[in-house]
Order: structure tokens, then C-alpha cells, then sequence
């Protein structure tokens, strides 16, 4: 049990690090491809590891395959979400080179 | 002693001033209704406030006002998609302001 | 210290509220409520309202957004969006909204005691209907009268804005969606999501009987998708003169009234339920309002006829 706990733990912790520093790109990060970069990688690890971490928290099996459920599609918005995102800058630079 | 509803009372306060202010003085109508909107969800919040702390019955919250709130926001999304749609026909039919405006700018308004 | 979480979170939606009034450009005024709606559906779990939290991020935060941000596409910016007040009305209207804020703070603050609370009545119901979610009991048996009433305003809107439709558009289809680049990425979305997501409506409906979730929850999630397709370029708007469309309008407020009528003669009166059937009822009204509340909320975001009828 203290086991699965410090699994628990250990995947959480590690997904709001990957959040912490997707949030730190996010801020510092020069220009907007960058930044997209950086916050898709806090989507998909960070949220991935707190799925992980969750799993063996959930009471059952129907609350676990909800869990990977919700994983699964927020990595389908966010990947649609990225290359609207990425599709609108390159628009931007095709129009105007220089920016 | 401060407990969560309490928190969040204050934020549902702060949120209703916010709403208001940018309700009053922002010239444009579009940025009236977002305000106006920001404004209806500190109103919900106080009512959530009030369902926390009604709690009773073995409920977590008392469930009334809660589903005041839920009819509430369908409500304010449909007064605010009417909102949009007059703003889209005042400004098809010439006229893009709340203020009358004069006729020599309301003919560049219509061109 | 617990309630260092709820001090970060009541934080950043002031943060962000203030955001979206101060902020030069209206669509990222836009932005910025959607950021407040999202921020907003936390602190309803957060105050135990689950129900209200999913109505919240579905309807305040995406339905609203959407709404918002074609209307930012549409509408031209004027020259009039720079002009601004004489900074005396700003400290005005300022102190004045100061002081609204101190009024409802020292209400938050001096509570009354013992709590109003309307609990009791509504559990009282609970347990002839056979339902578990206290909310959708609420909603569709112990004040079913405010839900019927709100269905009828969600009608007259949608009908208000068909009435804004020009004269030699009437009974054409509104404006369309789809975005100015075309997207392969978005209409792989729009042809994967679907499926799942009218699954996911449905299963908010059905499972709003017991646990949070409810017709709107799912009336929305249903809309949603049909925007997304909308959106891809898919499908176009339909016309708003087509018979089937006007009926799925009305369906869900005419089974509500037939229900509740019929209620005078199976039961004690307007809206009451026989226990026996009370909950078949109710789950067949909650099917066909969630049907309508999809159409109608896709309606209403679509806007008024832009194209003549074919």
C-alpha cells in the first residue's frame, strides 16, 4: 500500500515539475513556436505523469479506464490546439517575413 | 475564523465590482457585454457561496441554489448570443455605437 | 494553510478579470474571460457544486468563448473603441464599484445563522423519485416550473435572433463557421471526436439522474461536437427554415409541458410526477431538453440566416 502511495507521489510530483517548467517556457521563451513547444511538453508529460500517478489511486477499474480516457483526449485537443496555434504563425510569416 | 465559502465570497465580490466597472466605462458594446458577463459570474458565485454554506440534509451543498445557477448560465449565454447578434445587424444596418452618432460619420459607417 | 489553494485560485480569477477589462485588444479581452470561466468551474468544485462546475467550463468558459470570438472576427474595430472617458469618471466609477465590492464583502463576511438553506425540501423529494443527484431533482421535480420557464427563454432567444435575420435572407442558413485557413488537423479532429463525444453527452445525460452531470452538462457537449464539425467545414449551418430543425427546438419544452400537464391527471397537479413512473419521466423529458438544448445553443452561436435559401 505505502508502496503504491509512493508511486503515487513520485509520478505526481514529477508531473507538476514538467508543468512548473512548461509554465517557465511558456513565460520565457522568445517567440510563439517556442512557447507552444514548451507548454505541449508540460501537456503531455506533465499531464501523463499525473495520470500515472493517479491510476493506482482509483477505486476501480471503470474509474481507471476514465482516467486514461480524460488523457486521451486532452492529448487529442492539445496536439489540434498546437497546430492551429503553430498553422496561424506560420500565416503570420508568410505575410509578413520579416517578423 | 475564514472558511473556503468565505474566500470565495470575496472573490465573487471582487468579480461583481470588476464586471461593473469595466460595464460602465468601456465605450465599446462588445467589451459591455464581456464585462457584463464577468459581472453575472460573481452574482453565480455568490449563490454558490450561499449553497456551501447551506449545506444540510446530508448534502454538501444545498442543491437550490445550485440549480438556480446552472439555469442562470444558460440564461446569460442566451442573452448574450442575442447581444452579439444585434451588434452583428447594427453594425450591417450603419450604426456601430450605443451614442447616436452624427449623420456625416453615420454615411462612412454604412460605405 | 488548507486555505492556501483557494487564496491562489480566488488570486488569479481577480487577476484575470481584471485582465479582460483592462486590456487594449478585445480579442484578448476575449481571451481572458475564457481563462475566468475555466478558473471559475475550479472554484465550483471547490464550493462542493460539481454540476455547476461542468455547466460553468462547457457553457461560461466554451460556448461563450466561441460566441465572443466570431463575434471578434465579425465585428469591424471603429474608431471609437479609443475613446475613453475623462479620467474623473474612471476614479468615479472606481470608488462607487469599491464600494459595491465592500457592501457584498461584509455580507460574505457577517453570514446569517443559521444558514438558509432550501436542503431539506429537496431531499424530501429525493427519496420518492428514486433519483441520486439532489441538483437534478431540483431542477426537474422540486422547481421544474424555473426549468420548464428557462427552456422557453432559451427558445425566445433563439427566435430573437432569427427575428435579426435581413429580409431577403429569411429562412436561409446563418453564416459559416468554418475558419478563414482550412485545417487538416482540425478536421481530423472533427471526424475523430464525435463519436466519442456524443457518447460523453449522452452518458452526462443518463448520468445525471445520480451523479453531477445533467441535460445542460450534456446538452452542451452534444452542441459542442456539432460545432466542430461545423467549424471543419464538414457541415454547413443548416437552413433555419427546415421543419425538422424548428421541431428538435421545441421538442425538449414541449415533452416537458406534455409531462407536466399530463401531471394533472396521473398526479397532484402542473408538473408533479406519479412515484411509480416518476423516473422514466423524468429521464425521457431530460433526453429530449438535452436534444434540444444541443440544437438550440449551436443555433445561437451560428447566429441569424446570412445566405438565402436555396
Amino acid at each position: 500500500m505505502i508502496l503504491v502511495d509512493m508511486f503515487t507521489m513520485a509520478a505526481v510530483g514529477a508531473g507538476m515539475f514538467f508543468f512548473l517548467a512548461g509554465t517557465v517556457g511558456l513565460l520565457r521563451f522568445p517567440d510563439t513556436l517556442s512557447r507552444l513547444h514548451a507548454l505541449t511538453k508540460a501537456d503531455n508529460l506533465g499531464f501523463g505523469f499525473i495520470v500515472l500517478g493517479l491510476l493506482p489511486q482509483s477505486p476501480d477499474v471503470l474509474s481507471g479506464l476514465k482516467l486514461v480516457v480524460v488523457w486521451l483526449l486532452v492529448q487529442l485537443a492539445a496536439a489540434t490546439a498546437g497546430q492551429l496555434i503553430a498553422q496561424f504563425v506560420g500565416l503570420e510569416r508568410r505575410r509578413d517575413p520579416a517578423a | 475564523m475564514i472558511g473556503t465559502a468565505t474566500v470565495y465570497g470575496l472573490c465573487a465580490s471582487g468579480l461583481v465590482a470588476i464586471g461593473l466597472y469595466g460595464l460602465v466605462l468601456h465605450p465599446t458594446p462588445l467589451r459591455k457585454v464581456i464585462a457584463f458577463n464577468l459581472l453575472g459570474s460573481g452574482t453565480f458565485v455568490l449563490f454558490g457561496v450561499a449553497a456551501r454554506r447551506g449545506g444540510a440534509a446530508g448534502f454538501l451543498a444545498d442543491p437550490v441554489p445550485q440549480a438556480m445557477v446552472i439555469t442562470g448560465i444558460v440564461v446569460a449565454f442566451a442573452s448574450t448570443a442575442l447581444a452579439v447578434a444585434l451588434l452583428l445587424r447594427l453594425q450591417e444596418t450603419g450604426a456601430s455605437s450605443i451614442e447616436t452618432t452624427p449623420p456625416e460619420q453615420q454615411d462612412n459607417g454604412a460605405s | 494553510m488548507t486555505l492556501l489553494p483557494d487564496l491562489a485560485l480566488v488570486l488569479l480569477i481577480l487577476t484575470a478579470a481584471v485582465w479582460t477589462v483592462a486590456v487594449r485588444d478585445r480579442r484578448d479581452a476575449v481571451i481572458g474571460f475564457i481563462v475566468v470561466g475555466l478558473l471559475l468551474s475550479l472554484a465550483w468544485v471547490r464550493l462542493n457544486a460539481v454540476d455547476v462546475a461542468l455547466t460553468e467550463a462547457a457553457i461560461g468558459g466554451g460556448a461563450t468563448g466561441l460566441l465572443l470570438l466570431r463575434a471578434c472576427a465579425r465585428l469591424v474595430p471603429r474608431p471609437a473603441e479609443s475613446v475613453l472617458p475623462h479620467p474623473a469618471m474612471w476614479i468615479l466609477t472606481g470608488l462607487l464599484c469599491s464600494v459595491i465590492a465592500a457592501g457584498l464583502a461584509a455580507i460574505v463576511v457577517m453570514p446569517v445563522e443559521p444558514p438558509a438553506t432550501l436542503a431539506p425540501e429537496a431531499a424530501a423529494n429525493m427519496g420518492e423519485l428514486g433519483l441520486g443527484n439532489p441538483v437534478t431533482v431540483v431542477l426537474l421535480a422540486y422547481r421544474a416550473l424555473d426549468t420548464l420557464l428557462e427552456k422557453v427563454v432559451l427558445v425566445l432567444a433563439l427566435i430573437g435572433v432569427w427575428t435579426l435575420t435581413p429580409e431577403q435572407f429569411w429562412g436561409g442558413a446563418p453564416a459559416s463557421l468554418r475558419a478563414q485557413q482550412s485545417s487538416g488537423a482540425l478536421r481530423l479532429l472533427a471526424q475523430v471526436l464525435p463519436p466519442v463525444g456524443v457518447v460523453i453527452g449522452v452518458y452526462l445525460v443518463w448520468n445525471g439522474a445520480d451523479h453531477p452531470g445533467g441535460t445542460f452538462q450534456g446538452g452542451t457537449v452534444l452542441a459542442a461536437m456539432w460545432l466542430l464539425v461545423m467549424m471543419a467545414d464538414l457541415r454547413e449551418p443548416p437552413e433555419i427554415r427546415l421543419h425538422t430543425l424548428r421541431l428538435l427546438v421545441i421538442l425538449g419544452p414541449v415533452v416537458f409541458l406534455v409531462a407536466g400537464f399530463a401531471g394533472f391527471w396521473i398526479a397532484n397537479g402542473f408538473l408533479s410526477y406519479p412515484p411509480a413512473f416518476a423516473k422514466p419521466i423524468i429521464v425521457i423529458v431530460e433526453a429530449a431538453l438535452a436534444l434540444s438544448i444541443a440544437v438550440i445553443l449551436g443555433m445561437l452561436v451560428a447566429g441569424p440566416a446570412a445566405r438565402a435559401p436555396r
